[in-house]
């Protein structure tokens, strides 16, 4: 039994006729001007399958423009899987992601160097010295392994948060880009029982987190059948460069039969046209042009489409999530993902603000709520993101799987049936027949099912605003609960099998 | 038998079932017999009404209010009991008259004039029979007059006045009046409730007691209540 997430009524914001447009205009972007690519291997691949390949000098570093016909791009997308499996640790907790059926499943990212703690602190009234009430106060810290488990055992029990993608940068002193990859995902793997998902740090470590997975899933036939891994490249420099390190990293996860998402990241108004059409078609081809690379050195390797476009501030030139813009370039993409038939790892959730607040929850729930209606089969950045990307705060991600929550009772498919309007008809006569003409006694039932909304679960008794108090202790809660570690001789496999772990990982 | 009986109308008490056709707490009740249907049963074998109201109806109460203390039960579930132990208290009404057996009291209850509003009325009415009131209701937009009356001819011990507007509010302190001026205002205490009131502003009427919600309303009876025997 898969995770089920939620299956919507998709929003179409775009017309049929204008995503066969875009599709269009992004072919002819792949054919003028093409992509600068700096990795030979890809260049050679996609000049053995047809397109013009020429040398380009550009900045002292080998590369090549790429001039890919249309043909090669959509016979490689085509080969490309249409359902992907992610599988875990608990199988009950894989994802189904097919590309035909809007089924939205959420997920963190995104790899922040800073992990925002939320402290309870006393504050007394200058004006009134007997006044003494409580209010939060933040605390930044870097990103840590101990945190990333910490992250991970809190996703294991949020109802909502369906895959770990690891939320912070370990930064710790004993972590080097030798030791990062194996180290990140044994701590998210012996912490939660969900998908775990990350990027790849050093190339030569994958074959090392390969045979981690393969020892945890039971072995290289099990790991095929439930992939508990999942990789995450972004080989597209925006705009349309293809990056030497990422791109070889593509070809050898492609090459692992590891599922991968083929990720793009452009800014609008700095990377990426800042209209929507333009630049919808530029990450369509800056993605497109990934998947077919997949594809032309493995055939059929599960691949998820990745958008990540947002928009530039124009004030300071950073990225933006919290402006319609945002959502209007990930609704966009999810119809684009579509329209191939790719499960498509969308973005949503994510504020600008450094805290958790009334400006972070009107942000992340603006795209939490529109992103979702459009029906990715997988959203990310939907838990605990804050300053952009930048910081990761747990309390927040306890705020979000309960936002979540209510998002999904929100869009899930109307229960309008005959049965039902039947049933509802007898109530109806029944209440009416009653001096109190109350339907309370009904409720009951639809309440204990789940099928009603409790009030919010955060709400503060008095005049002061308490969601923060109230989410720290239910994480705190959390926490407290018994990991969901992996069996002890599995664990001893693991690092008699993998070097570089940290011993400390093992307690 | 006589044991077995009360326990399933204290099992329906806590169930929340009336009848045979309702749901209740747990699944798969439907069709079993509800406090009704148990109590006329019980009243025809000769149970007395005591101690169907002692062992079936006040033991099941206590359950449930312990429940809903714990937070394993809600409002609704709490309301639901309430009804039954209602149901239950009307079947019984003509026995306990028979017995000479005292109910806790009774009270009536009423939307003010020119109010339509009566779901707080409503379910406050059901948790004063659920704590073992008699309650008699006169519905919404009550003319002072009309409430006068009910209060000579039922002689209850309170009087529970709700209104939702801060236009209709002011007719309760024309109710008082009315009882005032009928000399019955030291017949019964007044009790009033509704989002626009306050404890204040039944001071201001000269009310006896003011309920900010359901359960506020029935400690406060409760509380008049001792005071009155004491």
């Amino acid at each position: 039994m898969a995770r089920q997430g939620v299956l919507v009524e998709p929003y179409h914001r775009l017309k049929l006729e204008q995503v066969e447009q875009l599709h269009q205009a992004s072919l002819a972007i792949l054919t003028d001007p093409g992509v600068i690519c700096f990795n030979r291997q890809a260049a050679e691949v996609f000049g053995d399958h047809g397109a013009d390949v020429s040398s380009i000098n550009q900045g002292g570093a080998a590369c090549w423009r790429l001039k890919i016909p249309g043909t090669v791009i959509t016979d490689a997308v085509q080969a490309a899987p249409k359902v992907v499996k992610l599988g875990a640790r608990d199988e009950n907790n894989c994802l189904i992601l097919d590309g035909h059926e809007p089924r939205v499943r959420f997920a963190s990212g995104s790899e922040a160097n800073k992990w925002l703690d939320v402290d309870m602190e006393a504050f007394v009234s200058k004006r009134n010295p007997g006044t003494e009430v409580e209010f939060p106060v933040f605390r930044v810290e870097k990103g840590t392994v101990d945190r990333l488990v910490k992250a991970a055992r809190l996703c294991e029990h949020l109802d909502s948060w369906d895959s770990f993608l690891r939320t912070v940068n370990i930064q710790d002193d004993d972590i080097t880009d030798d030791n990062k990859d194996v180290n990140k995902f044994f701590a998210s793997l012996n912490n939660t029982t969900k998908h775990v998902m990350s990027g790849l740090t050093e190339l030569s470590q994958l074959s090392n987190v390969v045979r981690m997975a393969q020892t945890i899933a039971g072995g290289e036939d099990r790991l095929r059948e439930n992939p508990i891994i999942s990789f995450i490249t972004c080989i597209v420099k925006s705009p349309l460069q293809l990056v030497d390190d990422t791109t070889q990293k593509a070809i050898e996860i492609a090459k692992s039969g590891i599922p991968l998402v083929i990720s793009s990241s452009p800014q609008g108004g700095s990377t990426a046209p800042i209209g929507e059409d333009g630049m919808v078609a530029q990450i369509n081809a800056e993605i497109l042009v990934g998947i077919a690379l997949t594809q032309l050195v493995n055939k059929g390797t599960p691949v998820l489409y990745g958008s990540v476009p947002s928009r530039t501030r124009l004030d300071n030139l950073y990225d933006t999530y919290g402006v319609p813009e945002f959502n209007q370039y990930n609704i966009d993409c999810v119809q684009m993902a579509r329209y191939y038939g790719l499960p498509c790892y969308s973005t949503g959730g994510v504020s600008d603000v450094k805290v958790p607040g009334i400006q972070a929850s009107v942000e992340r729930l603006f795209s939490h709520i529109l992103v979702t209606l459009a029906g990715p089969q997988y959203i990310h950045y939907a838990f605990g993101l804050l300053e952009r990307t930048n910081t990761f705060c747990p309390v927040q991600a306890v705020l979000d799987d309960a936002h979540i929550s209510m998002v999904k009772r929100f869009v899930s498919q109307p229960m309008v049936t005959a049965d039902r309007i039947s049933e509802s008809l007898k109530q109806v006569r029944r209440v009416m027949g009653t001096s109190d003409k109350l339907y309370i006694l009904f409720v009951r039932r639809a309440f204990r099912s789940g099928e009603i909304t409790p009030p919010y679960p955060f709400e503060g008794k008095d005049m002061g605003d308490e969601t923060l108090f109230w989410a720290q202790k239910r994480m705190e809660e959390i926490l407290s609960l018994p990991p969901s570690h992996i069996a002890e001789p599995v664990v001893d496999r693991v690092f008699q099998e993998v070097p570089g772990l940290l011993t400390r990982l093992r307690s | 038998m006589t044991e077995d009986i009360l326990a399933l109308i204290k099992e329906n008490v806590i169930q929340g079932r009336i009848t045979g056709d309702d749901e209740g707490f747990d699944e798969g009740l439907v069709g079993q017999a509800g406090v009704s249907e148990l109590t006329e049963t019980a009243l025809a074998q000769g149970i007395s009404s005591e101690d169907i109201i002692k062992r079936g109806l006040s033991e099941g109460m206590d359950i449930v209010g312990r429940k809903f203390e714990a937070g394993e039960y809600y409002l609704p579930d709490m309301l639901a009991s309430a009804k039954a132990v209602g149901a239950v208290m009307e079947i019984l009404e003509p026995y306990l008259i028979e017995s000479n057996i005292k109910s806790k009291g009774k009270i009536i209850m009423a939307t003010v004039k020119g109010d339509f509003h009566d779901i707080g009325k409503n379910i406050v009415s059901i948790l004063l029979q659920g704590a073992g009131y008699m309650v008699k209701d006169l519905g919404n937009d009550i003319d002072p007059q009309a409430i006068v009356a009910a209060v000579r001819e039922e002689k209850p011990q309170f009087l529970g006045l709700s209104a939702l507007l801060t236009s209709t509010m002011l007719r309760m302190k024309d109710t008082i009046q009315a009882l005032t001026d009928s000399g019955v205002r030291d017949k019964v205490k007044v009790i009033i409730g509704g989002v626009a009131t306050s404890e204040e502003f039944a001071q201001s009427i000269g009310a006896d007691g003011y309920g900010a919600d359901g359960f506020q309303a029935v400690r406060v009876i409760e509380a008049l209540n001792t005071s009155q025997e004491d």
